[in-house]
């Protein structure tokens, strides 16, 4: 008995430095380019939950975290409503995630969510990561961060992190539109070229 | 069993505590105008700015990106403006990269520079293509602010997180040589 429980003792601890270290390395990076996404199920402003297997239709998806508060989403705001238009009909919507916590960023409640959405007339789901627990698993670490994703026969594969275009300040100025042309390339079922983009945004609120 | 069960639930719980760091509501930013518009802003693209980043002059660089409207670097401005003020004197440069947008300049930056009397040397930067030049920062930098550098002629560290000021004055002391 002294053995079983010493070799219990033993595989525990294995296991816990294992499942630690596991928790630590997904923490850190979140998703990369080629990784499935785990769905998710989450409040939408109308009240309803969404989660990606609700889109049957839908090829893929335009993972938006974004937020009331911050400058450089607030800047995008019309853009991303202009991806929707675009892409949702021809199977890859947006789908908009507020990562903040509300207690940190009040603007960013329920509340003001659904009155952003009413003033800019937004046509996707605006979701509240209430325990604040998927952009963790997505590794998004600002606003406006941009996942668009995949529908395989594996899962739904991430194939583009980063941001919308390379001119936050001026929409007419943009030389390339990172996002359009990765839905583009799959769409048309080539390789998405430009897979990581970096920009500037606000550090989401923990 | 009932051990290895505890030792489990001991374990798991563990890898669940993620140190996070509360931060209050949003300082309140006053906007006060008297003096505002005699500020002189240097803005720089970052060609212009990167030789701030890689200067071998035996000083210490503490170079911090932030913005007005991003309240985490708001708070954690006076601990920057702490450590130019008591460190200066022993070869320490603080620079704060401001990343506002220029139609603030005016309405914003200039009249919170002058609220809140910052010693500190200040740079605009003003650069669209920012998929270009975060990389160049640094390599594992999401783009997220607040940000910081602190270098040396040997050493160079980045931090994507905000600072109380023991944890910055901590991380400076690790290079004054």
């Amino acid at each position: 008995m002294k053995k079983g429980i010493k070799l219990m003792l033993l595989t525990a601890i294995v296991f816990g430095v294992w499942s630690f270290t596991k928790a630590e390395e997904k923490g850190d990076n979140g998703y990369k380019v080629g990784d499935e996404v785990t769905d998710f199920r989450l409040e939408n402003i109308d009240g309803r939950m969404v989660s990606m297997e609700d889109f049957n239709e839908a090829k893929g998806f335009i993972i938006t975290f974004t937020c009331n508060t911050c400058p450089y989403a607030v800047a995008y705001e019309d853009r991303v409503e202009g991806l929707n238009k675009m892409y949702a009909k021809k199977g890859y919507p947006v789908i908009a995630i507020m990562p903040n916590n509300i207690e940190v960023k009040p603007g960013d409640n329920m509340g003001a969510m659904q009155e952003r959405a009413k003033e800019k007339g937004f046509t996707f789901p605006y979701l509240m990561d209430e325990d604040q627990s998927v952009y963790p698993q997505f590794g998004a670490t600002k606003t406006p961060h941009i996942y668009v994703v995949q529908k395989m026969n594996n899962g739904n594969i991430v194939k583009y992190i980063g941001a919308i275009d390379d001119n936050y300040q001026n929409a007419d100025q943009v030389k390339n539109k990172y996002v359009e042309d990765a839905v583009n390339a799959l769409l048309v079922g080539k390789e998405v070229d430009v897979t990581e983009t970096k920009a500037i945004g606000c550090s989401i609120k923990v | 069993m009932k051990v290895y069960v505890l030792l489990l639930v001991i374990l798991f719980s563990a890898c669940k505590q993620e140190e996070v760091q509360k931060l209050d509501a949003d300082p309140v930013v006053v906007i006060e105008k008297s003096n505002a518009k005699d500020i002189d802003l240097t803005v720089y693209n970052f060609n212009e700015l990167e030789p701030l980043l890689n200067k071998k002059d035996g000083k210490v660089y503490v170079i911090n990106f932030w913005a007005t409207w991003c309240a985490p670097c708001v708070k954690e401005l006076p601990y920057f403006e702490t450590l130019n003020e008591e460190y200066k004197n022993i070869n320490v440069d603080v620079v704060l990269v401001s990343l506002d947008f220029p139609k603030q300049y005016d309405t914003k930056l200039k009249p919170f520079i002058t609220k809140h009397k910052l010693k500190s040397r200040i740079v605009v930067l003003n650069d669209v293509d920012s998929n270009t030049w975060i990389p160049k920062v640094d390599k594992d930098w999401t783009g997220a602010i607040p940000a910081t550098i602190i270098y040396n002629n040997s050493k160079r560290t980045f931090y994507e997180k905000s600072f109380n000021l023991e944890e910055l004055k901590l991380e400076v002391n690790k290079f004054i040589e």
